[in-house]
């Protein structure tokens, strides 16, 4: 059951593409991670599907009870909100903007909502606090409580350990993880931390430079590496399954590629194990 | 004659009824657009405002026309420039500000020079004047009051969420663009009449002044917003009163008024946190 499908979109600020005919369908309850070096699109992706940036071509297509107006969106650390005289209620509140329409005041129902997302998140002893004093830890629960007042559906977080200390990513990570698996919230991710994308994710969205992806399951992703050439791209599904896991990548080597693994294939430009071994003639 | 009689005789002149009606309202005004502005970094803008219609004024008064039928369109269409360009364009905003509020004030100058008959003092449009503000303007700002109470009333909640994250705002299908038209036509119309009596130079300290005196004692946002208004309100008429008894100059005197909030606010700020 598919809850977002991207059509051929393009994305373009002052006529160069950032993101190219690019075509993706999410399924309910699916965990994407959106990786890649820095400006091969990934931001850019998720305002186009929120609607923040202008399509050049192409559609974002919602299902399943999925809309624009029930999407939790976390972006990323806003550097006004370090003096924003607020509390942590009265920003998590603020998520349940949608549901009000055109009442001027929440109603107890969101009240009680917000109340419930705090506790859900543990924050609920924090909610006189001011929200500029908290940890960036903190930050990102108060941020996730407020993007879970506004969707029980789909969240979408652009790069939300980015400044994180250690004990605090892996925290974050641990409740994503959880509001996927327990509560069945859709979870569209960008993050520059592969090894917890793979950790955590089912499917994959690498995105390189010259606006190639790969997107697929997890699994496939550990054997292709990400590569989008034609010559790794064929069937891996075909391959007997012990050589699978012997010739499984490591997230360590698969960090953008091992820079000793250049592939052997002339017109494969892709820098990734598998395809330097197999030379394209799988 | 004690100070009490001479406050109460300052209400026997017309002139001061209309000077304290339209002060104490833009004054609120100020402070309550002021927290958004402050808070968004478009501080500033009110200061570019206020170069835009000095110049207008002067370019209308040069043509006979009335002051404020000229400023306050020309001021509406700067503060949505001001408030696109520093979005979108090459030159940023801080510097966009610059260069529109300086060219503004110049053009204002040579359109007056050139213009030969006209003996009006640009000085009172520089520092303000508290004899300036006639009936019509006192109506104008009487209806100005009621539509921004009235809107930071019925639309607290979604100016709350564009000020703190804009992005997030839109994407729960927020109209942002909408509400910064609104929150830029109700600045310039504020900052057109409060110069009448702060002058060009003063006003933008009714927008930036009571937003952060209020933001160095309290942190949640409502309150921020309630005691920036009693703060504005304040400071303006002690500034008002003093003005009158010692024979200062007005819009002077209620900045300097807001300085000393601001710096007691400051210390009991520090002291709040230190207890």
């Amino acid at each position: 059951m598919s809850q977002l499908i991207c059509k051929n979109i393009s994305i373009a600020y002052e006529k160069e593409n950032v993101v190219d005919n690019l075509s993706i369908t999410v399924e309910k309850g699916d965990y994407v991670s959106i990786i890649g070096e820095n400006g091969t699109g990934k931001s850019s992706l998720l305002k186009g599907i929120l609607g923040l940036v202008a399509l050049k071509n192409g559609q974002v297509i919602f299902d399943e009870g999925c809309s624009r107006k029930n999407i939790g969106y976390l972006s990323q650390q806003n550097p006004m909100q370090k003096d924003f005289p607020a509390s942590v209620y009265e920003v998590v509140l603020s998520g349940c903007l949608k549901s009000k329409g055109l009442r001027p005041f929440y109603s107890k129902r969101e009240k009680q909502l917000a109340m419930e997302n705090l506790k859900k998140l543990g924050m609920d002893g924090l909610k006189k606090s001011c929200y500029a004093d908290l940890s960036g830890g903190q930050k990102q629960r108060v941020l996730l409580a407020r993007a879970l007042c506004a969707t029980d559906r789909m969240i979408i977080l652009d790069e939300p350990v980015t400044g994180l200390d250690p004990v605090a990513t892996a925290d974050m990570y641990h409740l994503v993880n959880k509001l996927n698996k327990d509560l069945g919230i859709t979870i569209i991710m960008v993050t520059h931390d592969i090894d917890n994308a793979l950790k955590y994710s089912n499917k994959i969205l690498h995105l390189h430079k010259k606006n190639k992806y790969y997107y697929g399951p997890k699994e496939d992703y550990l054997i292709h590496g990400g590569c989008t050439e034609d010559c790794c791209a064929s069937d891996v599904s075909e391959l007997p399954k012990t050589a699978l896991d012997e010739e499984r990548i490591t997230p360590e080597e698969l960090k953008y590629g091992p820079a000793d693994s250049e592939c052997n294939n002339p017109t494969c430009q892709c820098h990734h194990h598998m395809c330097n071994k197999s030379g394209g003639d799988r | 004659m004690s100070i009490f009689e001479e406050i109460m005789g300052m209400f026997s002149y017309s002139f001061m009824v209309r000077a304290i009606v339209v002060g104490s309202l833009v004054s609120l005004c100020a402070s309550l657009l002021g927290v958004v502005l402050v808070l968004k970094r478009y501080s500033m803008i009110g200061d570019g405002l206020s170069h835009v219609g000095f110049g207008a004024m002067a370019v209308g008064l040069a043509f006979n026309q009335a002051p404020l039928i000229v400023a306050i369109p020309v001021v509406i269409i700067a503060a949505f420039l001001l408030l696109r360009v520093s979005e979108n364009s090459k030159i940023k905003g801080d510097a966009a500000i610059g260069l529109i509020s300086s060219s503004a004030l110049a053009i204002g100058m040579v359109v007056n020079a050139m213009s030969s008959g006209t003996n009006i003092d640009l000085n009172s449009y520089m520092f303000g004047s508290i004899l300036a503000i006639d009936k019509s303007e006192m109506v104008l700002c009487i209806i100005l009051g009621i539509i921004v109470i009235g809107a930071f009333i019925y639309f607290y909640n979604p100016i709350f969420a564009i000020t703190f994250d804009e992005n997030f705002a839109r994407a729960t299908g927020l109209k942002v663009e909408i509400y910064k038209t609104i929150l830029s036509v109700l600045t310039a119309v504020t900052i057109v009449i409060g110069m009448r009596i702060m002058g060009t130079l003063l006003i933008s300290s009714l927008i930036i002044f009571p937003a952060l005196s209020a933001m160095r004692v309290t942190h949640k946002f409502k309150h921020v917003m309630i005691m920036s208004v009693i703060i504005s309100m304040f400071c303006f008429f002690t500034g008002l009163v003093a003005s009158y008894l010692l024979e200062l100059p007005t819009g002077a005197t209620i900045v300097v008024s807001n300085l000393c909030v601001f710096i007691i606010m400051t210390i009991a700020g520090r002291i709040k946190v230190k207890a």
